[in-house]
């Protein structure tokens, strides 16, 4: 009975991002097989697989860093491989995302690094106006204080919010997460966690997480999907997901808690 | 026996085959990036802070290590160059010498020698870890074109900054080789720039500055190209900035000889 009140409510709901029989392959070797997913607006969809299961590739085709071989992708109503490069650009700007490794730009201080794509996306802010966004930014994720601070001085749990930070400044409605938690100890990971969720609460973004983390899907995750093989494999809950025999799944499962 | 031998000939004839092909793609692509770097360079919106940046980084940081350089080189050419000299009885004629030396040959080869290791290996070491950590990719999606910002811009800096370089080497190198010569058959100052500058001509100094502008390109050219698509992982990085240096030498060397083939050319025409 909730069930199908759920599906209803999200039949409603504007699909933002929309990805069908998506291809890749590298050298001959296929790492996508086919992936289909769909993210309704305001949603948190958590991709689960292994490493090496192509989770980088396939957000990276969603931006244009890649481009498939085959299928279609559609974000907020573009066809993202259709694209030239001055309509990718607007699009990108809608579009938030998380580098693995958090990707701050090591020559730059935290400001600068906040500050880069303001300056040259919004000409019209002037310095008063991008120190605010960029100390407003710096709150929301707690770490005003490391303002002038180099990026080689920080901890990766630092690095992964001032990666945050920097690209909730441009305020997207798409983020997709690369690993949030990848790499962090436990008690940070719960501090990304908690921070991906009050994102989205504040900010009614749609996002895209990847990981392999099953605590991080099961935290943030509204839906989760399992990819393996290079197809996505099942669909649903936390629960609805790992409510199942596959073993492809229950290794999953089970090794994650052994670890 | 036979076959075995034949075999080894084909996997010979194989690889020489896969050698040139490579070589031809290198070219193929170092062409492509050239012409890209042309027409980013054109292309407005300029960078115009960062290529002030890069200067300053580029000028400034080599002025300690080509200062040193310069100066001993001068010194010790002179040195050198003296015992033969004294055999002809002909010692009036190492400020001409010398200024020949170093403002046609020694200034700008060794600047850009020391550049190709100091810059050349700095540009493929930042922009691989850059490309490596994913910084590039993080530029191209907040709309900045990374190509732009970071290559056309040190591609740039490194050839306006080459000319400037080799003209305070070629002073530095004279000012050692001046000293010397005070210090031995006390020659004054304007004796020294007298007898040394009426031996260089116009097409000297036009050779030196269009060969350090070479120089500055390629330097900056193969440090971006090795860096800008170093492949992933730690060791991408290492091989990047090696291969700048040595790439760059080794195409430093061979313009050189082209060059000094056509001024020649100029010179006796
Ligand atoms: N740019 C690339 N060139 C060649 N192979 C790549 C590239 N990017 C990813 N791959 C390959 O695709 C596979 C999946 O990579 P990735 O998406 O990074 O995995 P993960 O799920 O751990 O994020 C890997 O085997 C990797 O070697
Ligand atoms: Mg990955």
């Amino acid at each position: 009975m909730e069930t199908i009140q759920d599906i209803s409510i999200n039949e409603k709901k504007e699909v933002e991002i929309f990805v069908k029989g998506v291809k890749k392959s590298f050298d001959g070797i296929n790492v996508l097989n086919g992936v289909d997913l769909k993210i309704h607006k305001g949603e948190n969809l958590v991709v689960l697989g292994r490493s090496g299961s192509g989770k980088s590739v396939l957000i990276k085709l969603m931006v244009g860093l890649l481009k498939q071989d085959e299928g279609t992708i559609d974000i907020l109503g573009n066809q993202v491989e259709k694209l030239n490069e001055k309509e990718l650009q607007h699009l990108r700007l809608k579009i938030g995302f998380l580098f693995q490794g958090s990707a701050l730009y090591d020559g730059m201080n935290v400001m600068e690094n906040l500050s880069f794509s303001l300056i040259r996306n919004q000409k019209h802010l002037n310095k008063q106006m991008i120190n605010k966004a960029v100390t407003d930014a710096l709150e929301d994720v707690g770490l005003v204080q490391t303002m002038y601070q180099m990026p080689s001085e920080l901890s990766g749990g630092q690095k992964k919010r001032i990666g945050i930070a920097r690209m909730m400044i441009l305020k997207p409605q798409i983020i997709l997460y690369d690993e949030p938690t990848a790499g962090l100890d436990p008690i940070t990971c719960v501090e990304i966690n908690n921070l991906i969720n009050k994102v989205k609460e504040q900010y009614h973004t749609t996002s895209l997480v990847i990981t392999h983390d099953l605590s991080c899907a099961k935290f943030t995750g509204d839906r989760i999907l399992m990819l393996s093989d290079g197809i996505c494999i099942k669909e649903g809950t936390f629960q609805e997901v790992f409510d199942t025999e596959d073993p492809r799944i229950r290794d999953f499962y089970n090794y994650n808690f052994i670890q | 026996m036979n076959s075995a031998s034949g075999n080894e000939i084909l996997q010979h004839k194989f690889s020489f085959s896969i050698w040139f092909r490579q070589l031809f793609v290198g070219f193929y692509n170092t062409a492509i990036f050239i012409l890209k770097i042309f027409k980013e360079t054109l292309r407005p919106p300029f960078e115009f802070r960062e290529i002030i940046k890069q200067c300053y980084a580029i000028g400034v940081n080599s002025l300690p290590i080509i200062s040193m350089t310069s100066f001993i080189i001068g010194i010790v050419f002179t040195k050198q160059s003296r015992p033969s000299l004294i055999e002809f009885g002909a010692t009036s004629w190492l400020p001409s010498l010398i200024s020949i030396a170093i403002v046609r040959a020694l200034a700008p080869l060794i600047t850009a020698l020391i550049l190709a290791g100091k810059v050349g290996s700095n540009i493929g070491a930042e922009l691989g870890s850059m490309r490596v950590t994913e910084q590039i990719d993080a530029m191209e999606i907040s709309s900045t074109n990374p190509f732009k910002f970071l290559v056309t811009t040190r591609v740039l800096s490194i050839t306006l900054m080459m000319p400037l370089l080799v003209a305070y080497s070629a002073v530095l190198g004279l000012l050692g080789g001046y000293l010397n010569i005070h210090h031995n058959e006390l020659t004054t100052f304007k004796t020294f720039i007298q007898n040394g500058f009426s031996q260089i001509t116009f097409l000297d100094l036009t050779a030196s500055i269009i060969k350090s502008v070479v120089y500055g390109f390629t330097i900056g050219v193969t440090g971006c190209m090795k860096g800008y698509n170093a492949d992933m992982g730690t060791v991408g990085v290492g091989k990047a900035a090696n291969a700048s240096v040595v790439n760059s030498m080794f195409i430093i060397f061979i313009e050189e000889m082209v060059i000094v083939q056509i001024i020649n050319y100029f010179r006796f025409a």
